[in-house]
């Protein structure tokens, strides 16, 4: 059955369609090119007027896997307020709520898919899987409905991975070591976080810098940068090394987040949620802006890609891989209660809630910071829009943060009531930025699926994957985003006026690139003698994500040009 | 059980007899059965699940009846339940998923059969947090290792053999130190490392664990010294809850010394109103460590899958047990919500116990039982469905008492029982269209 999409106005910039009014066909999930006139239409969606994109995609998003778990069961009192306060609630909250939002930080897997597809959001991104809790991860993901889902691996702070580094193995090893990883872990990025300091931790140290070494391995954080990077680059994985920087959250942290730009020698490199990673000491509270040095160095460098990790006022939940720092930050929890783990010789995990308060100094100082890096930064194909759910805030606060970036008056009117000693530190209102339609399709859709490397999502060119989204062009860029008129997920029409029609299930994406076989026989060894589990469980397979009938798996090749 | 190097065939097993989840576990079963890195609890787990037959029949009030006729049965009885209560909850996560899903269905009431131990962790958890670890962690790292109110090895053998005793380690640190404070039999499980069922806590070199004993009550009044000791507090008394002062404080000195400290206990031990201040109060020593070195804590599990019951029904409703479903919105309680209260108010019961044969609490509404096909019930529920037993009749996912791993539970006979989820499964489906929704 060929569905038609007619006369939309088309924002897909990877075929830069910017507005063009046109028409989409579907055939068997897929778009395809205009049909023979002999070939019979099943169904036509009449879209003139509307704004027509592809599905958007969350490349950082914590949907699944234990440090989320934990921060599900650690707050009950949490999700009781918010199911009370749901039930009241008709108009969209002042500072971030829309009607369907229930701005909840710890959505079941189940609500996590259908909030995602009733914003129009087709696929999400878990940017955390440590790789001995990739199982539990799989499983939540395998239990969210709607969307499809894929993450990254951590590495980097794993004692097999230091030891290979300390021991000075070639780079080859680390190539095989890092790519078995990916296909163990069905995992299609690599991620590191805090490089080198989760273990630290483990080892008492409390803060390492980029060139400080990890006490028992002698290994810097800049040296796991290099090796990472360049073996995640030799494996030919299209997602660049996904970064979260030393030192997240201190003041003058934004140091370090300059220095570790230069870490990977040019390699591609991307920092993920950079607004907890901008902050200058300047001022009286010793706490400052630095955006403005973190967006010059962003636009010079041409390697880096960032997402901001904006925050946005209310209770919410950080769930972090960064025990070390969590560890540190567990004093602002509010409420005043932390989970840390170390993790397996593995990883580690810290789970602090958090209420970012808009007349808090720090909190709203925060806000303008990821803003102003949101309008300071060039190129839209290298900056993504990302509240690091639920660290910043939840997901489903997408369409009030577009409104910010769309919406210039609107952001000036939220910036005059913050607190004012804030304000002062900020130059927000000097930034005059509005963000177009086409900007935010890139931000969201064609810039996200071409850094992770999903080749037939993120446009609507022949050929591509049938997730679209349409929306009623309206001047409140929030009730626009937070509703749209249409979800089609691979053709078939999922959601309709924001409320789901049909639930589906998404596929899980990875990426398998080639390595050699051998490198498992020093891991095997590595196991019996230091792991407390085998080898051939730590793997998961293919089977396990299908075996419920929901899930699938996808590979990408993602071999280099 | 005979020397298993006879066998012929092996089975790699994963043992879900306690929360060590060992994987390395290798099984024989001709012409006997025979486990290779076996332990007491799965010996007798195996031992129970071949001794149970692979083919039983479903039992219509105490008469055979054919799996199709019990799954009507049951899907009746819940048909017409307005609060059924769900209890026992002895399975793995593919089977939690089934029963989360059927309880959202009927607006059931969830309480596993642990609940009374485990709520005691997860308020604690709830409250302040914790600073935790886990066993790989334990195995290169604990270079002191406190149990506090538990000789472990009743509840998990292997934890000396596999955590402590272990030659390799990643960071040449020496054996842990051991002390058991107000442990109840400290290494009075047969190890099977050393023969000596006296000192079986005893390292394989020789050197004994330290054991301070006290009674399980006093154990809040211990710990709360110990919380003064480290916040460098002298309590003027020679002795607290009958132990030397200095007993105590050098315990705390040693504590601080430690590289990596682990702290263990059970909640399932501390048998005595709000455990769960006792358990702060142990997080409370942890996180004061971890002011200057580094401490963790080790929460055991209680068995019968609670670890996994309560992460899948996390990710599903939200909450751990005790929860419910009311008009299909979960709600959360662990007072309320307990199998004790909620017998007296449940219009049906759906015990599950897949792992070992635990017969459902007596009580007048209608009983559906699911369990181990080994079960010998005494009272006749109206409807009782043999399941295969997750990890030997059909493949499973389990969580390890560390929540971080999940391991695959393996499929080790061919076997007609029905799986959990297929049952739950066939009832949910006979349910009227949107009961109760």
């Amino acid at each position: 059955m060929i569905t038609l999409l007619k006369n939309g106005r088309i924002y897909d910039p990877a075929h830069h369609k910017n507005g063009v009014v046109e028409d989409i066909y579907i055939r068997d999930g897929r778009i395809t090119g205009k049909p023979a006139a002999s070939e019979k239409i099943g169904q036509t969606f009449d879209l003139s007027g509307k704004v027509v994109m592809a599905g958007a995609i969350d490349m950082h998003s914590h949907i699944g896997g234990g440090k989320v778990n934990i921060a599900r069961m650690m707050l009950p009192e949490y999700q009781q307020k918010q199911a009370q306060e749901i039930k009241g609630l008709s108009e969209p909250e002042a500072h971030i709520c829309t009607p369907h939002c229930s701005h909840h930080a710890t959505p079941t897997a189940t609500d996590t898919g259908f909030r995602y597809i009733e914003m129009g959001y087709t696929a999400a991104f878990e940017p955390a899987i440590s790789p001995v809790n990739a199982r539990q991860a799989h499983l939540e993901m395998g239990d969210t409905p709607m969307i499809d889902k894929g993450g990254y691996a951590m590495l980097g702070n794993d004692d097999y991975f230091l030891r290979m580094l300390a021991a000075k193995k070639d780079q080859k090893a680390i190539n095989d070591y890092v790519a078995w990883i990916l296909h163990a872990t069905q995992a299609i990025g690599i991620k590191v976080v805090n490089p080198g300091g989760i273990n630290a931790f483990k080892f008492n140290q409390r803060r390492l810098d980029l060139d400080e070494n990890n006490v028992h391995y002698q290994v810097s954080p800049r040296e796991i940068l290099q090796t990472l990077s360049r073996a995640v680059h030799e494996l030919g994985i299209a997602k660049p090394l996904h970064v979260h920087c030393n030192n997240l959250g201190a003041a003058g942290n934004f140091a370090t987040t300059l220095d570790t730009m230069s870490a990977s020698s040019g390699l591609p490199m991307h920092l993920t949620h950079i607004q907890f990673h901008s902050y200058g000491t300047e001022g009286d509270k010793k706490f400052s802006s630095a955006a403005a040095q973190i967006a010059e160095a962003l636009n010079k460098n041409k390697h880096i890609t960032a997402d901001v990790g904006q925050i946005l006022f209310g209770q919410t939940v950080t769930a972090s891989g960064d025990s070390m720092m969590q560890h540190l930050n567990a004093r602002h929890a509010n409420p005043k209660k932390s989970v840390i783990m170390d993790i397996e010789c593995d990883a580690g995990c810290g789970v602090l809630p958090f209420k970012y308060r808009d007349q808090n100094y720090v909190n709203a100082l925060q806000w303008a910071i990821g803003l102003e890096l949101f309008l300071s930064v060039e190129d839209p194909w290298r900056i993504f829009l990302t509240t690091d759910h639920p660290n910043g805030a939840p997901f489903t606060s997408y369409p009030h943060l577009i409104r910010l970036l769309m919406d210039k008056t609107f952001r000036n009117d939220a910036f005059s009531k913050l607190n004012l000693d804030a304000q002062a530190m900020s130059n927000l209102t000097s930034l005059d930025r509005e963000y177009s339609l086409y900007e935010i399709a890139i931000m969201t859709r064609a810039g996200a699926g071409k850094l992770i490397g999903l080749n037939d999502r993120g446009h609507l060119g022949a050929g591509a994957a049938a997730d679209i989204t349409v929306y009623t062009d309206q001047p409140d860029r929030e009730a626009m985003f937070a509703k749209p008129d249409y979800v089609f997920k691979n053709g078939e029409l999922v959601v309709k006026n924001g409320s789901v029609v049909k639930v589906v299930w998404g596929v899980t994406h990875t990426a398998k690139p080639a390595f050699d076989m051998g490198v498992e026989k020093d891991l095997k060894d590595y196991f019996d003698r230091y792991q407390t589990m085998q080898l051939d469980n730590f793997k998961i397979s293919d089977d396990e994500i299908a075996s419920d009938g929901h899930g699938q798996v996808v590979v990408h090749h993602n071999s280099k040009e | 059980m005979n020397n298993p190097n006879h066998n012929a065939t092996l089975l790699n097993a994963t043992c879900p007899a306690c929360g060590l989840l060992c994987d390395d576990v290798k099984l024989g079963t001709s012409p006997a059965l025979t486990l290779q890195n076996g332990c007491t609890k799965g010996i007798a787990f195996f031992e129970q699940a071949y001794k149970s037959p692979v083919q039983a029949s479903p039992m219509l009030h105490g008469k055979p009846a054919d799996l199709d006729s019990a799954i009507h049965a049951a899907a009746e009885i819940l048909s017409r339940s307005k609060r059924p209560l769900f209890a026992g909850l002895g399975t793995e996560v593919l089977g939690m998923r089934s029963i989360s899903s059927l309880a959202k269905r009927t607006d059931a009431t969830l309480d596993h059969l642990h609940s009374n131990a485990t709520v005691h962790n997860t308020r604690t958890m709830q409250h302040g947090g914790w600073l935790t670890t886990t066993l790989a962690e334990v195995k290169n790292r604990a270079d002191v290792i406190l149990a506090i109110g538990t000789g472990i090895t009743d509840s998990h053998p292997r934890f000396f053999e596999k955590l402590v005793w272990n030659a390799d380690n990643l960071f040449d640190k020496p054996t842990p130190e051991v002390i058991f404070l107000g442990a109840q039999n400290p290494g009075t499980q047969s190890l099977g490392a050393q023969d000596n069922p006296d000192h079986t806590a005893t390292a394989p070199d020789g050197t004994e664990p330290t054991i301070i004993p006290a009674a399980i009550t006093q154990l809040p009044e211990i710990i709360n010294a110990l919380n003064a000791l480290l916040n460098g507090k002298k309590p003027a008394a020679g002795h607290i809850a009958g132990i030397a002062t200095n007993t105590l404080a050098a315990l705390a000195d040693k504590l601080k010394a430690a590289k990596y400290a682990v702290i263990v206990w059970s909640a399932s031990a501390l048998k005595y109103p709000h455990a769960e201040l006792t358990i702060q109060s142990i997080t409370q020593l942890v996180n004061k460590l971890n002011e200057s070195s580094r401490a963790a804590g080790l929460p055991l599990n209680s068995g019968d899958g609670d670890t996994s019951v309560n992460n899948v029904s996390t990710w599903l409703s939200g909450y751990p047990t005790r929860n419910r479903f009311n008009h299909g919105v979960p709600e959360y309680d662990t007072y309320h919500y307990s199998t004790e209260k909620q017998l007296q108010e449940c219009d049906a019961l759906l015990w599950v116990s897949t792992f070992n044969p635990h017969l459902p609490p007596e009580t007048k509404a209608p009983v559906i039982v699911i369990g181990h096909p080994g079960t010998s019930l005494g009272a006749t529920p109206d409807v009782f469905i043999p399941a295969g037993i997750p990890g030997v009749d059909h493949a499973g996912q389990m969580f390890r008492m560390d929540s971080s791993i999940t391991l695959p539970l393996k499929k080790l006979r061919d076997s007609s029982l029905p799986s959990l989820s297929e049952v739950l499964g066939k009832i949910e489906a006979l349910l009227p269209a949107g009961v109760k929704a």
